[in-house]
């Protein structure tokens, strides 16, 4: 057994707050880079341009990338052979969310009731937070701070096998076309498909978070199925901020798991172009 | 490049005539922050005639909640959110003299045609480049709903802040056109 005081998962999720509204990942700017490269429309690369300089602007000067730093959400691999000491769990990742939301002037949007009195909790807590026990002796953190103009593109289908991949493939296409400009493109499409209605749910999750980014599903049917979206995609025309262009995502991730007899549901998460992550592994 | 459109604030009806859906334009003057909660409560006083926080009349509501300021700054990053969410909202506010809104996203087909009605326009500002909109303020202060933290309403003073036509007083949607144009 190892031993891990909480104090420390507390001090590195404060850190990694701030680090992922400062600065996105370097494959996320690879394929900004990409995107501006093959992109035809003017206003489209106009706002390309505006994303290079803002992402300079917040790296030198240790601002938020968006003004929403979004909701707080952890998936934590823990090892079997860790042993916690020193205090709760859950409420030591909510102390580190609380410090890092306060210590790096990001913005606080959670509210304590979703429908009554939508009161702030002004501390950005608390955050959502996924864990899975594997094998070892490390505690791997990742956090995204996940932001409400793409998450409320989020959409889930409870369908049947009869749909097929065409199914899945349509109802995947619809919704973009219709969100549109909202969710800040281009986007990154994650894709859950089995499972129940929570698991896939869980799953399109896991997938706008693959990383690198652009890598594929291991099996090459779906791998396939990720190319002809992604193209299928860029070929609405919706392009940077929906202003029209080429480059309306960046990348599609399909995450899969076994389905009951009866159900083929399929679940869909984005995230825009300002894909913030960061990953520590204690 | 499009040509860009220096305009400074308030708006009248010829500044707003001769936007079209795509122009590249730089804002200048005061503008108002509001989003979900100020339109609510908005509209509360208006239903029970009572008077608005802010004379409306030619102005512009950037749809906003900044992060915290820094010491030294006047605001902290200061992005548009998106503005379907206060659709159902706008159409009154245009009614009353309002010339503009600022967001992000489509808007709905009653916004457009109040934009028609009342010679109002819609500017988007480019979502996620936060920090560097965050340039463009010179100053902020909350002048009403403080409670509301990020949502609270305050008076910008802005220098060149770059926006993009969506919807103009004639009809022009720039999220339907470059499908159009862009589509295969």
């Amino acid at each position: 057994m190892r031993e891990v005081d909480t104090k420390q998962i507390t001090e590195t999720v404060a850190q990694l707050c701030m680090d992922a509204n400062y600065e996105l990942p370097n494959d996320v700017v690879s394929a900004l880079q990409a995107a501006r490269q093959n992109e035809v429309s003017d206003v489209g690369k106009a706002v390309l341009d505006e994303i290079f300089e803002n992402l300079k602007i917040a790296k030198d000067e240790k601002l938020p990338l968006c003004q929403d730093c979004g909701q707080a959400v952890l998936i934590i691999e823990l090892g079997q052979d860790v042993r916690l000491t020193g205090g709760d769990f859950y409420a030591a990742i909510n102390q580190g969310v609380k410090e890092g939301y306060q210590d790096g002037y990001l913005r606080k949007s959670m509210t304590y009731d979703p429908v009554f009195t939508r009161a702030n909790t002004k501390d950005n807590t608390p955050a959502v937070i996924h864990v899975d026990i594997v094998p070892g002796d490390k505690i791997k953190i990742l956090f995204c701070p996940k932001g409400g103009g793409c998450e409320n593109m989020s959409a889930i289908k409870m369908m049947s096998a009869g749909d097929g991949i065409e199914g899945v493939k349509k109802f995947v296409v619809d919704f973009v076309r219709q969100a549109s400009g909202n969710p800040c493109p281009p986007t990154v499409i994650g894709i859950g498909i089995g499972g129940t209605f929570d698991k896939c749910a869980y799953l399109a999750k896991k997938a706008v978070l693959r990383s690198p980014l652009g890598s594929s599903h291991p099996d090459e049917k779906y791998a396939q199925v990720e190319k002809d979206l992604l193209q299928q995609i860029n070929n609405l025309g919706i392009g940077p901020m929906g202003f029209g262009g080429r480059t309306t995502a960046l990348a599609v991730h399909i995450e899969t798991h076994p389905a009951h007899v009866a159900m083929m549901p399929v679940a869909l998460n984005m995230n825009c172009h300002v894909a913030r992550q960061k990953t520590v592994v204690i | 490049m499009p040509e860009i459109i220096k305009l400074t604030t308030p708006l009248d009806k010829q500044d707003v005539e001769k936007l079209r859906v795509g122009d590249r334009v730089l804002l200048s003057g005061k503008i108002y922050s509001g989003r979900d909660m100020a339109h609510r409560r908005f509209l509360e006083l208006i239903e029970k005639g009572e008077e608005l926080p802010v004379d409306l009349r030619g102005q512009i509501i950037y749809y906003v909640g900044p992060t915290p300021a820094k010491p030294g700054y006047p605001i902290g990053s200061c992005g548009p959110t998106t503005s379907y969410r206060m659709d159902k909202f706008t159409p009154t506010l245009h009614k009353m003299g309002l010339a503009g809104t600022i967001g992000k996203g489509k808007r709905s087909p009653q916004v457009r045609d109040a934009l028609k009605e009342h010679k109002g326009v819609y500017f988007v500002a480019t979502g996620g480049v936060a920090a560097l909109i965050c340039k463009s303020v010179k100053s902020s202060k909350v002048i009403a709903y403080d409670d509301l933290g990020p949502e609270a309403i305050r008076e910008m003073e802005v220098e060149d802040l770059p926006l993009t036509v969506g919807n103009d007083c004639h009809g022009g949607d720039v999220f339907e056109e470059g499908v159009k144009k862009y589509g295969k």
